[in-house]
Order: structure tokens, then sequence, then C-alpha cells
């Protein structure tokens, strides 16, 4: 059989799945965890405890403070130590709830048994609400408020439900644990956004490179009535929402515009789970499973992480931090940004902890620009990169506005296949970000 | 053949003579009618067309100050009063004497006081480097020592010291054209007055944090304790999110806030030694050696 896979560029890094057969451990609390009240695109939540106030796990810490934002649960039960700034991945210093944690005791209504729940009893509207109050967020990494994205606004219309299982980037193997050890609640959670979307037909996406995870979804989706299981060929970054869709429906999402202006609404693995947990539970997005891995890992390992636990906690149950250390990565190697602190918490958005040894973590030495466009060729948004970077080192924002440098998705394919060791992300990220504020001045 | 040469010699000078006359017609219709002044301004003016004036260049400073005909919110910080007299004179008006102003680095964070922790061997920019993290000292307001501002110098005033790894303001050469201003990405450079015999004293810190983490990072780190608020007596210093900022045209320069700083991290510049206590300050890299008191 011949598999899918996106049309333009993308690339083949190693994969390095150490953790695939590692099953999810449930990681003991720390005694002290750090709860930032922005763990998620937009407004940061507003706090809603003090200093001092006892907290149950699951109850709510900080509320939603506008409409592209996304309330916060204590995911522990103990006392408000303080509330002060605690530095993020990149060192930037961001407000968090410190709590001293003691045993657990969950805030009231919510269900902690691991009986699965089937019947589906909420409304659209109730189930949308649920979401909300519960804090979900996209896991997939970019943290979008997901009832934001269940809202199909005015004139569009949904009919098909992607969810990501693809998991595309090296090394990270917490989707994958989670679709083999939680696949039937995973397939729930998928209904219950079908009903929440009122689309009739939902597609799940899996790299061939996970066999097992497709076989055991295959078998689980027959139970269920529109949920297909589709085997991908590996092509990172095939996990992108734009690549997804074009592979799954051969329909491109339109430069500038929405997944919905294709008809498809895109959701992570992860993030039908934790819907499932909310709407069937009643359980709160406070914990996620986070992959402990890299080449100088002592002991890969896939963990379920409170939100707020700090990453060196994880490092310690993963067999300590080893001799070679060079670098740690939050996130993939791909797309994962370098932390400056194994102090900083875990997020809703935090999918790995890679250790990168510091033989391999090293830029290679910036030589000039040989013009093989290979880094044409392996864009997956038919971008110039090339051109871009050069654009963007000569400050000429208008043009590398004309030459669509706000459709990048930050794959990275770029850097990871240039010879010449340029750093084409860098300065395209730095671009977006020029290039973003002249936009936004413009409109207002 | 003698004939050939007639008619060529005639015929051009017909076609010349016509396209004179044309032409003539022509630039009369078309005539740009532009005030004489504007070459006479432009001509006193540095042309050294930095933009400190706020406009594209020399020629358009002069056509905006010559349009608008007063000096009401003009000023050439290269040329300083002296040249901003002459076009007052071309003008005919009364110039408003300013006071020089200078660039200061408020930031003292060199390798000694805010040792790096991290290392950083991406694209060699500050303008990358605050966009990804805080920097490898980890004060998230301190210089990155990556030289934006010394790219953006015209004048040659800026150059970075190899060993404190913070950009140095040559006082001589810096005539406050506010370019570093804005190429610094953590806004750390700031035009002051030059000072009564070039003396001035700033708060080096921009950093907003609480005492504890910002002390962490930095051992000349502002940490807000407002010692110097309380000890100015003319209400020069005031305190905003943690850190102290003093004003320099109400700033007398007893230096009374220097002594008081448990930080240091106020400086004071072009002072000579003071008698009671021969301590010696760690002098900042933004200036020269203080003078020494001639005995």
């Amino acid at each position: 059989m011949i598999l899918k896979t996106f049309k333009l560029g993308g690339v083949h890094p190693p994969e390095n799945k150490l953790s695939s057969g590692v099953a999810i451990e449930k990681l003991p609390l720390p005694a002290r965890i750090f709860v930032p009240v922005s763990q998620h695109l937009g407004t940061p939540a507003k706090i809603v405890v003090s200093r001092g106030d006892e907290v149950k796990t699951g109850q709510l810490l900080a509320a939603s403070a506008g409409f592209i934002s996304a309330n916060i649960h204590s995911p522990a039960t103990g006392k408000v130590f303080k509330i002060d700034e605690v530095p993020d991945q990149s060192g930037y210093k961001r407000t968090a709830v410190f709590i001293d944690t003691k045993e657990d005791i969950w805030a009231e209504g919510i269900d902690t048994s691991t009986d699965i729940v089937r019947e589906i009893k909420l409304s659209k509207e109730e189930i949308i609400q649920r979401i909300a109050d519960m804090g979900i967020v996209g896991l997939g990494g970019a943290t979008f408020p997901t009832h934001v994205k269940m809202m199909v606004p005015d004139g569009k219309h949904a009919e098909l439900l992607i969810i990501n299982g693809v998991e595309c980037e090296p090394y990270l193997t917490s989707d994958h644990r989670l679709m083999l050890e939680h696949g039937e609640e995973m397939l729930i959670g998928t209904s219950i956004l079908m009903k929440a979307l009122g689309v009739k037909k939902a597609m799940i996406g899996i790299e061939a490179n996970k066999p097992d995870a497709i076989d055991h979804l295959t078998g689980l989706a027959k139970q269920f009535e529109g949920i297909t299981v589709h085997a991908l060929k590996v092509k990172y970054p095939q996990g992108g929402e734009k690549q997804l869709i074009q592979v799954l429906t051969g329909r491109e999402v339109p430069s500038g515009k929405l997944p919905i202006e294709t008809g498809c609404v895109v959701n992570n693995v992860g993030t039908a789970f934790a819907v499932y947990e909310a709407v069937q539970k009643n359980k709160p997005l406070i914990e996620r499973i986070v992959t402990v891995t890299g080449n100088a890992a002592l002991k890969p390992s896939n963990f379920r992480v409170r939100i707020g636990t700090p990453v060196q906690h994880l490092i310690d149950h993963a067999g300590g931090m080893p001799a070679n250390l060079g670098k740690l990565v939050g996130g993939g190697p791909m797309m994962g940004k370098a932390l400056v602190s194994p102090e900083v918490p875990i997020v809703k958005g935090s999918s790995g902890i890679l250790l990168i040894s510091d033989s391999t973590a090293k830029r290679v030495p910036m030589k000039h620009c040989i013009r093989c466009s290979r880094c044409v060729s392996a864009c997956p948004m038919g971008l110039e990169p090339y051109l871009l970077q050069q654009l963007v080192e000569h400050e000429m924002w208008a043009e590398a506005e004309s030459n669509r440098i706000m459709d990048c998705i930050e794959c990275g394919s770029c850097q990871f296949i240039c010879p010449s060791g340029r750093p084409l992300l860098d300065f395209i990220r730095l671009g977006k970000s020029t290039v973003g504020k002249i936009i936004r001045t413009r409109k207002n | 053949m003698d004939n050939l040469i007639i008619y060529a010699v005639v015929s051009l000078s017909a076609i010349g003579v016509t396209a004179a006359v044309l032409l003539y017609f022509v630039a009369q219709k078309f005539k740009v009618i532009e005030d004489p002044r504007i070459d006479e301004v432009e001509a006193a003016l540095p042309n050294a067309n930095c933009g400190g004036c706020g406009y594209a260049g020399c020629r358009a400073f002069a056509e905006a100050v010559v349009k608008a005909g007063n000096l009401e919110g003009f000023f050439c910080p290269v040329g300083g009063n002296a040249v901003m007299n002459e076009v007052a004179k071309i003008l005919g008006v009364e110039a408003e004497e300013k006071e020089p102003l200078i660039a200061v680095l408020r930031c003292n964070g060199s390798n000694a006081h805010a040792p790096k922790k991290i290392s950083y061997d991406g694209p060699s920019s500050c303008a990358f480097t605050h966009n990804l993290f805080a920097g490898e000292s980890g004060c998230p307001n301190g210089c990155l020592g990556l030289g934006d501002c010394v790219a953006a110098c015209t004048f040659d005033a800026l150059y970075m010291d190899k060993e404190t790894g913070l950009p140095v303001v040559v006082e001589d050469k810096c005539v406050a054209c506010g370019a570093c201003v804005k190429a610094c990405p953590r806004g750390l450079f700031e035009l002051r007055p030059k000072g009564k015999k070039s003396r001035r004293i700033y708060v080096s810190c921009m950093n907003e944090e609480k005492g504890g983490p910002a002390r962490k990072n930095c051992t000349v780190a502002c940490i807000g304790c407002g010692k110097c608020e309380k000890v100015c007596a003319f209400g020069a210093i005031t305190m905003k999110n943690n850190l102290a900022y003093i004003d320099p045209y109400k700033c007398t320069l007893c230096r009374k806030c220097v002594a008081e700083c448990p930080t240091n991290a106020i400086l004071e510049i072009n002072f000579p030694p003071r008698k009671p206590k021969p301590e010696v300050k760690a002098e900042t890299p933004g200036a020269p050696a203080p003078v020494e008191a001639k005995s």
C-alpha cells in the first residue's frame, strides 16, 4: 500500500524514538510547584487566590481574562506560598502561583476513578462550556484555547474533525504512548469534539513509524461511528496543522487564513484525551504526558506530570542529570527551544524535555550561501528561506512581507537541511516578529 | 563637398536654436520656485545625514525648517548650538540655546559584575538574542553585549570593550543623534545633558525586578531600595517599578545618592576623587577615568 504524505517539501530527520516502548509512569509530586498564569496563547489568566490560601487539587487558581484566554486550575493540594515571578523557558520572568504541596485532596465533583465513561450526556453548548471551564488548550504545543477553536465563526462551516496523532518530531513519544495506553478514552474524546462541532466525520492521522498505535486504534475505532484511522508516510513536519489537512483532505489553507476555511478543525490526541477527562470526568487540565529523552538521557521515560513541576524533578526521575549534558531543550529537537535553567516549570504546552549531549549540542559554524536551494525544496510552505534570510539581514521588511514571511510555520526544515549551517530560521523568526509588528501598527 | 559641411552646420545650428527657444519657454512654464534659503541652510548643516533631528537627512531638515520659518521643535544634535545659530541667522530668527546631550549606557553589567551563566552560539546580534531569551547573564533587562549599537553608530563614537563586554561611549565623538537609542532592543541608551564640566550622575541599571532576583544576576543592579530617593534633597530621584531614575534637570550633582547606594548602581562620571574617603569606586566603562586631582 502506498502511504500518503504532504506534497511540498519536508525532511527526514533521524527518528530516535528512544522511549516509545516505555510505559507512562505517574510522577510523584515535588515539594513545591510553580504554576504560571500564562500557559496558553492569548491574555494571561487573572489570579483568584491569594497568599496563604489552602487550595485543593483541581480548584480554580486563575480565571480566563478575555476571549482568547484559558482557566488555570491547581495541580496539587496545598498552601499558596506566594505569588511571584518565575523564569519561563527563555529566562524572562512570568507571574506564577507557588504552591507547597501536600497529599491530594480533590476538589468536589471530580471523578478520579479509572472507569471509562462512554455515554456522552452533555449537549453541544454544554460541552464547549465545559471545555472552557476546565481550561483545555491545544496540547500539541501551540496552546491555543480549545473552546475558541470549537466555536466556528459565522459564515464558516465545519465538516471534518482531524485528530493529530502524527508526532513527527524526532525523540518525542508522549502522543504515541497516550494512543496506546488511553486509546479508548481518546476516541471518546474525539466523539465529544465531533458532537461539539456538529460534524459526522473524524480522521485520525498517525505516521507509519507507530504501527502498534495504528493497529490498536483501528481496532478500537470500529466501535465508534464516523472515526477513521489513517497511516501516513513518515516525513517532517507532517504534524503541522496545514500539512495534515493537506495530506488527509487534499485541501490547502489559504495564505494568512485559518484552517476553518477548508472546513477542517484540527486537534491533538492529547487534547482529545483532555477533553474526555474534562467532559466525562469533570477533571480540569492539571496534568499532561511529558517525554524525557535525548541522546544524553540516562533513562528515557514517559511521565504523567502535574503542571508546574520543575523540569529538574523530571530529570531526577529519569536517571538524573547526565555528566555530558550540552543543552537542555523544551519540546522536540526541531522546534523546541533551549531552556536557560532546569528550574523552569512544566506548562500545558510542554511535550518533552530533551537532554542533548555536549558533542552534538553545538551549532556548526555559519558559512556562505552556496545557492544550492535545498532550503527551497525542503520548505513545506513553498517559501524561499535563503531569500527571506537575506531580506531580513538587510532589514528589507516590505520585500520580506511580499515574499510571504508570515506564512512560515517555523518548522526548521530549512535550517536542518542547509549544508552551510546558516541560521535561516533565526533570521526568519526575527523577520516575522518585526513584520508582524509593522502589520499590527498598520491595522491600528 | 564644401556645401555638405555648410548644410550640416546650418541645419544643426537651426535645430539648436529652436530647441533652445523651446527649452527656454518650457523651463519658464514648469519652473519650480524654490526658496534659496533651503540651499543656504543645507550648506550650514553638518551634512552627516544621520537622522538625529528626526528627518530623513540634512536636505529634508533644511526644507522643513525653511517651510516652518521658525526653529520651534527643530534641533540639529550634531551641529549643536553653533549650527543652529547660523540657521537662525539665515531665517532671521533667534535660536534657543540648548544644553548639549550625550548618550549614556544604563547598564553596568560587565563580565565581572554579571557573569555569564549559559553560553549562546547562535547568530551574533542583540535583536535575535533579545527575542530568544533573557541573555547569557540571566538579567532580562541588561546589556546583551553583541554590539547592535556599535553597528548603528555612524560617528564612530561607540566601541565594544572586550574586557567588560559592554559598549563604551567616546565622549568627544558622540553627537547624541540617538541612533544607538533606537538600535538597542532593550532601550538601554539614554540621551542625557552633558552637564557642567561634563560631570554626570545617573542610575546605571534598567532592571525592574525585585532586589533578590536582580542581585542574583548582577552585583551592581538597582535593587529598588529607595535610599537614594530619601537622601536626595532636590526631589530629582523617582522610584518606579523597583528602579530609580535621576532627573538630570533637577540633579545638582551633590553626589549624596552615589554614596548612599548599597549596590553602586549610581555612577558619577568625570568627578575628581573624593577627599575624605579615598575609596575608589568601580569605574564605569561608559566614561574615561576620572580626572586626577592636581595637587
